[in-house]
């Protein structure tokens, strides 16, 4: 029994705590928040890929780090806490790991140092509308090689390299690799939540792809890819709330009214242990997650949806409590709460929002308890 | 990050089993319908056969007649004596917080005399801090120990209440008022004392459940010896925080109906309209999802203070999420399960539905355990001051002496 990280874990991460403070401030946020034409800093993502975090799992004779997944978990929270511009869970989360989990031997030799150099920038495009993004009604088609269809929104989809995208053909469902540049491609940045992860509409018409993993395994593979991204992200959103709480504690200490610190006052306390009680219990999922991951099958599918669960409601809440703690001050755009309060709407919905994944983990549930033979999921 | 156990805990776990499967089934199987004093003597032959075994308090020192074990060993068995139901109620006070107090503060000759004899289950406690007047403010209490001269015995006049099981106990812990004169942090004192001391008398609180699991103490000139005073005089509240401390490490939660149980039986219930069955409707669904998802997390935040404490970190007040979250969700979970229910759900009757019965049991319990061993307001106060380091709350009676702190009418 060891759930917390280990001492080089945790040296890793006070490195990159030390690292991200330094380069990554609220400034850095505003500047892309602040220009439209703006996606991301990619100053920041160039020293990323520097220090090897893009490539944290990426095996060595791909160019990568060659570190464990609970290293990237430590890495994701600290790039949760400073709300970091960049397309980093796109493309190490999602493409990434779908790459080193379900590519190809020639995929992998060929994607996976691209990203390791930073020339690879990953997206996932599965939603075609309102409404769970789910694998039974789905529209874009596969022909002969080539696939066609519209996706939006795609976060990151007007920066990325590559794409991997949601298809049928003929009767079954899969996932297929896109690369970004050739022809029958149009990509439209779309309006967004929280413009510093930007999202875009892409529409393809008959644009080459190759196939993910096994054609008619699109369910399960889909699966696979949201469950490891939902550990990572949850350790983003755990990162976000923290800083959040630290955020709100600072402010409630700091601004007196009636002559004594806000923080004074049990509706405040109270407030911040509430904050407090979600955060634990977001953190202990966000680490029963990370053991998980190396675990799989039904383990990992309800350890992923119940840290995502826990992650996404402590985020919430929290972005929303410390905006509501600075009172006026807190809805001004110059106040840094509207930064966490969209990126935590973010969150909650790029792979998915709430509903979708309590209905997957209440399906693996049932199954568990009543012996309901429906825990394939939602898609 | 790893939940599984290492080499030598599984070692251990194995070596529970394997005793378990020879004791527990024989014992679970004759405690069946057992009531009173017939449960409590068998409840103290399993506690002593567990101590027989090296499975009472396992983390105890070696020293004191306990095991000398480490504290995941403990919940290790206590993991698996919960598979077989397990759990009597009997020994958690004074095991774990009473007793843990003796040894924090009792002397050498306190110490022989009590630790072996609880841990054996031969002997029982209760705590004797609350009072009408002294809930959330238990500093408050104005139970009154008087002392004719230095060294003499104390006279004890006053009222405890919500004193669990102090109808079964031999010996309880009691905090009393010894100096109105200073400040009520200052002015009070720690003692031991027999049950059955002559002055003592023990009456049921009906509560608002209907049942009587609580009792209220009323005090009437007991005589205890100075040797029973429990650290230095005017010392009390320090050595009341040691018991209080350990409350919030054993008061988890986790007891009582949870989703599981909410599921099997929502499955068989009709559904609204088009529903299937009441499992199938969407608000069910996301409710068992939030559910699920406090009940693990809270059972992962123990892992994570084990791992602290099995590094030689002391886990601080954090410890004390378990109850503000169980508490609230006991008593959600009920309400929902009974709404579900419908015109059924007001049926307490275990005759016609015996499956419910335990939900419209927690309904109640729910209440009283959002206020037992700290109420969730008091306990919000405690993460905000001691973890969040938020100011105190004003304190007007703080610096004033007890006698003259206004009380209520």
């Amino acid at each position: 029994m060891n759930l917390d990280f280990s001492e080089d874990e945790l040296a890793l991460k006070a490195e990159a705590r030390r690292f991200l403070e330094a380069r990554c401030t609220s400034s850095t946020t505003r500047a892309v928040l602040d220009d439209d034409a703006i996606s991301f800093d990619r100053e920041l993502w160039r020293s990323l890929v520097e220090m090897g975090w893009v490539g944290a799992r990426i095996p060595e004779k791909w160019g990568g780090s060659g570190l464990g997944h609970v290293e990237l978990c430590a890495i994701a929270e600290e790039m949760g806490r400073v709300i970091a511009p960049v397309p980093f869970s796109s493309t190490a989360y999602i493409f990434a790991e779908a790459i080193i989990n379900h590519g190809s031997d020639a995929q992998r030799e060929r994607l996976l140092p691209e990203i390791a150099q930073g020339r690879a920038i990953g997206c996932l495009a599965t939603s075609e509308g309102p409404g769970a993004a789910g694998m039974e009604a789905i529209q874009t088609e596969v022909v002969g090689g080539r696939l066609s269809g519209t996706k939006a929104p795609v976060t990151d989809g007007d920066i990325a390299t590559h794409a991997i995208v949601s298809a049928r053909e003929g009767n079954a469902s899969g996932l297929y690799v896109v690369a970004l540049s050739g022809d029958g491609l149009r990509r439209e940045t779309l309006r967004s939540i929280d413009p510093t992860r930007s999202v875009a509409r892409l529409s393809f018409d008959e644009a080459v792809c190759e196939p993910l993993g096994k054609s008619g395994d699109g369910a399960a593979l889909l699966s696979g890819i949201l469950d490891r991204a939902a550990i990572f992200l949850a350790f983003e959103q755990v990162g976000g709330a923290d800083k959040c709480l630290d955020t709100a504690r600072g402010y409630a200490l700091a601004r007196y009214a009636f002559g004594k610190p806000i923080g004074a006052n049990q509706a405040i306390k109270h407030k911040l242990a509430d904050i407090y009680v979600k955060n634990q219990l977001a953190r202990s999922h966000a680490y029963f997650g990370a053991w998980a991951f190396a675990e799989g099958g039904t383990e990992l599918a309800k350890a992923a949806a119940a840290a995502r669960i826990a992650g996404t409601q402590a985020y919430d809440f929290a972005a929303k409590e410390n905006l509501q703690t600075h009172g006026g001050m807190g809805f001004t755009w110059e106040a840094d709460c509207h930064l966490h309060l969209r990126r935590s709407r973010q969150l909650a919905l790029s792979i998915g929002g709430l509903p979708a994944w309590r209905e997957r983990l209440v399906r693996s549930l049932e199954s568990q308890v009543l012996g309901l033979g429906n825990s394939d999921g939602l898609y | 990050m790893d939940f599984t156990d290492s080499n030598e805990e599984a070692e251990f776990r194995s070596k529970v089993r394997h005793w378990l499967e020879l004791n527990a089934p024989e014992t679970v199987k004759a405690s069946q319908g057992l009531e009173g004093n017939a449960l409590k003597t068998h409840a103290q032959a399993w506690q002593a056969a567990k101590a027989a075994a090296g499975f009472a308090c396992i983390s105890w020192p070696e020293q004191w007649g306990g095991p000398g074990g480490t504290l995941i060993e403990q919940m290790i068995f206590e993991e698996e004596e919960a598979k077989y139901g397990l759990g009597f109620p009997f020994f958690g006070i004074g095991l774990g917080m009473c007793v843990p107090t003796i040894m924090a503060i009792g002397s050498e000759a306190t110490k022989a005399k009590f630790v072996g004899p609880a841990l054996r289950g031969e002997q029982i406690w209760c705590q004797l801090f609350s009072e009408p007047g002294a809930g959330s403010d238990v500093a408050a209490s104005r139970t009154r120990a008087t002392q004719a001269e230095a060294g003499g015995a104390w006279i004890v006049n006053g009222q405890k209440v919500w004193t669990s099981g102090a109808h079964y106990s031999d010996f309880g812990l009691l905090l009393a008022r010894t100096n109105p004169d200073v400040p009520k942090h200052k002015g009070l004192t720690m003692f031991w004392l027999d049950m059955r001391s002559p002055g003592v008398d023990i009456r049921p609180i009906h509560q608002a459940s209907g049942e009587s699991e609580f009792n209220e103490v009323y005090f009437a000139d007991v005589s205890i010896p100075d040797d029973q005073r429990l650290g230095e005089v005017g010392k009390g509240w320090n050595v009341a925080l040691i018991t209080l401390m350990n409350e919030r490490l054993s008061i988890g939660g986790g007891f009582g109906p949870n989703w599981p149980e909410a599921m099997q039986l929502l499955h068989n219930v009709p559904g609204v309209g088009n529903e299937s069955s009441a499992l199938a409707a969407g608000g069910i669904r996301e409710r068992i999802a939030d559910w699920y998802v406090a009940a693990e997390g809270l059972k992962h935040t123990r892992a994570r203070t084990l791992t602290s404490l099995s590094r030689g970190q002391v886990p601080g007040p954090e410890a004390s999420i378990g109850k503000i979250v169980w508490a609230r969700q006991m008593q959600e979970l009920a309400t929902e399960v009974l709404d579900r229910l419908d015109q059924h759900g007001v049926l307490e009757d275990h005759q016609i539905q015996n499956s419910a019965a335990m939900f419209q049991q927690s309904f109640f319990m729910g209440a009283a355990m959002r206020i037992a061993g700290g109420t969730d307001e008091i306990l919000r106060n405690i993460i905000a001051e001691r973890v969040l380091g938020l100011p105190s709350d004003l304190r007007s009676d703080r610096d004033v002496p007890f006698k003259d702190i206004p009380s209520g009418p």
